[in-house]
């Protein structure tokens, strides 16, 4: 048998239990070591099949072989491996998942909406996006009380930022 | 920057200069970003996890803190080189068991490292002397937007930061402290205090984190929620727990030396005598008279300098550090002897601990100011 991840002989097989399924990892001596299969304390087979293995071996989780209900459009992540691993294959994932996400977020945080930083371009486009929706919002209340003074002040104002937006 | 020249001295957070570490040895604040649209690293194919490094190293590199900096590729890497960084905190566990297409990114001053291709695309570490969560923070934060200029974050309005694990979503952000808490385990008040530390939502670990058992009276603080709060407020509320957990260790240490003197001292001087003395002994044992010797001195039964060596010593005395400094691969059996001839050398000139100078003081009947406290 061979080790998973170079071609030397296996000498070293891990068996573990994850999330109910069983996996199986062969690795060489040298192997097992580097990834502190060794290492009771540090070690968790979820983790190793996580950081991945070479293509083409048999326990690696291909999406191909375990592709069962949905599957992110951008990265080919399954809901399966979603049950598998507790973990997401890409930021999409997110989107795809995104029902899953919100029964795995119960009660594990604080809160369910993100009230921390922000990345700085995203919080101009962010305020931008608000402030046009709320502009527009005001510009309909505007037009069906015929009030159309204060409707091209707001229509003005809406053009403005989308000229910006479109500039910039 | 070579590896010989990035180990070659301890950063200033490993032995506390400059600031306070008697009880809060370090801080450190972790920050998770991922890039938007590429696959995370332990589900992407071997050329995305390698494009993703092209992608986010330059930027790494160019930051202004990162001038000569210490930037490898894992897989460049030997296991004990990357057990050495563990064992100093630079790179984590998970992250040293990686090869291709991760790498690290240390500053000159250690005290900044980033690991790319870590469980996300980027972890970023600062750390500090003491306690001072704050300042670590701050310092990531000009790092984050610096990166920001030229790297896209996955971001969402709702979920904040996103992660390959939904533990960290929102924030990415773990902040931590390590405590050195012997007047709460040698006074058995430690459970208790641990226990109300876990009821209000705040994690408590071993020396190395996830999953490590407590060893040398060590404990790790830090927050489990990332999500629903901001960064301001998590640190906040862990500033001021760390605070009070910090001063619950000085009153303990204060009182068993005022109602247990002779368990003190025969702690302390079983320790000193053990250290001085033995021949043969193993990393568990070691770190954990290393502790005590360390309580020793900041009680006053020993020199200033003491704890900065005992805060050498938890590092120089572990295995992998051990392999470096013999430059070869240990048994077991050797390791222990080599642990032991280093302790020995380290602490030659060491006097016995002064036992007369902190219990007579401490029946001397002036309270104003606490001799303890010098």
């Amino acid at each position: 048998m061979e080790c998973d991840f170079c071609d030397k002989k296996a000498t070293v097989f891990l068996t573990q239990l994850v999330d109910g399924q069983m996996k199986k990892v062969c690795l060489c001596e040298e192997c097992a070591a580097e990834k502190g299969v060794t290492d009771p304390t540090g070690f968790s087979l979820a983790d190793l099949l996580l950081s991945g293995l070479p293509e083409g071996s048999n326990a690696a989780p291909t999406a191909v072989a375990t592709t069962r209900g949905k599957a992110c459009p951008s990265c080919g992540f399954t809901l399966d491996d979603l049950k598998r691993v507790r973990r997401f294959g890409c930021s999409e994932c997110y989107t795809t998942f995104h029902d899953e996400v919100l029964s795995m977020l119960r009660g594990l945080h604080a809160g369910t909406g993100h009230s921390g930083k922000v990345p700085k371009g995203l919080m101009q486009d962010y305020e931008r996006t608000q402030r046009l929706e709320q502009l527009r919002s005001r510009l309909d209340q505007a037009i069906s009380a015929e009030n159309y003074e204060e409707a091209a002040g707001l229509r003005d104002e809406i053009r403005e930022i989308e000229v910006n937006v479109a500039s910039s | 920057m070579r590896f010989t020249t990035l180990i070659k001295y301890p950063a200033d957070w490993m032995v506390g200069n400059g600031c306070d570490n008697a009880v809060v040895l370090t801080s450190r604040i972790r920050l998770a970003r991922n890039l938007r649209g590429v696959p995370f690293p332990g589900w992407a194919k071997k050329e995305k996890r390698a494009e993703a490094l092209a992608t986010m190293r330059p930027a790494i590199e160019a930051l202004g803190p990162m001038k000569d900096a210490f930037s490898q590729e894992l897989s460049d890497l030997t296991s004990v080189q990357k057990q050495v960084l563990v064992e100093r905190h630079l790179i984590s566990r998970e992250h040293a068991a990686r090869g291709e297409g991760s790498a690290m990114v240390v500053d000159r001053r250690q005290s900044l490292s980033l690991m790319i291709n870590e469980e996300d695309h980027l972890r970023m570490q600062a750390i500090r002397p003491g306690l001072n969560l704050q300042e670590a923070y701050d310092s990531l934060v000009e790092v984050d937007e610096e990166l920001e200029e030229n790297l896209e974050f996955a971001f969402d309005h709702d979920l904040g930061y996103l992660t390959t694990c939904p533990t960290n979503l929102g924030t990415g952000m773990r902040a931590s402290a390590m405590l050195h808490l012997p007047g709460l385990v040698l006074s058995d008040q430690i459970g208790q205090v641990l226990q109300a530390v876990g009821k209000i939502g705040l994690a408590v670990r071993g020396l190395y984190g996830e999953g490590t058992e407590s060893l040398a009276n060590l404990y790790q603080i830090s927050n489990q929620s990332t999500l629903g709060e901001s960064e301001e407020t998590i640190i906040r509320r862990l500033e001021r727990v760390i605070g009070q957990v910090a001063n619950h260790e000085r009153n303990a240490r204060l009182k068993l030396v005022e109602d247990d003197p002779d368990m003190v001292c025969d702690k302390i001087g079983r320790a000193y005598g053990v250290l001085r003395h033995a021949y043969i002994i193993d990393s568990k044992e070691a770190l954990n008279h290393i502790s005590l010797l360390r309580l020793g001195g900041d009680l006053g039964f020993f020199p200033d300098d003491t704890v900065k060596t005992c805060d050498s010593l938890f590092l120089d005395i572990q295995p992998a550090h051990l392999q470096l400094h013999t430059g070869k691969k240990l048994s077991p059996e050797a390791r222990d002897a080599t642990r032991a001839e280093i302790i020995r050398s380290r602490l030659q000139s060491l006097a016995a601990p002064d036992i007369g100078k902190v219990i007579d003081s401490n029946e001397t009947e002036e309270p104003p100011s606490n001799p303890l406290d010098s």
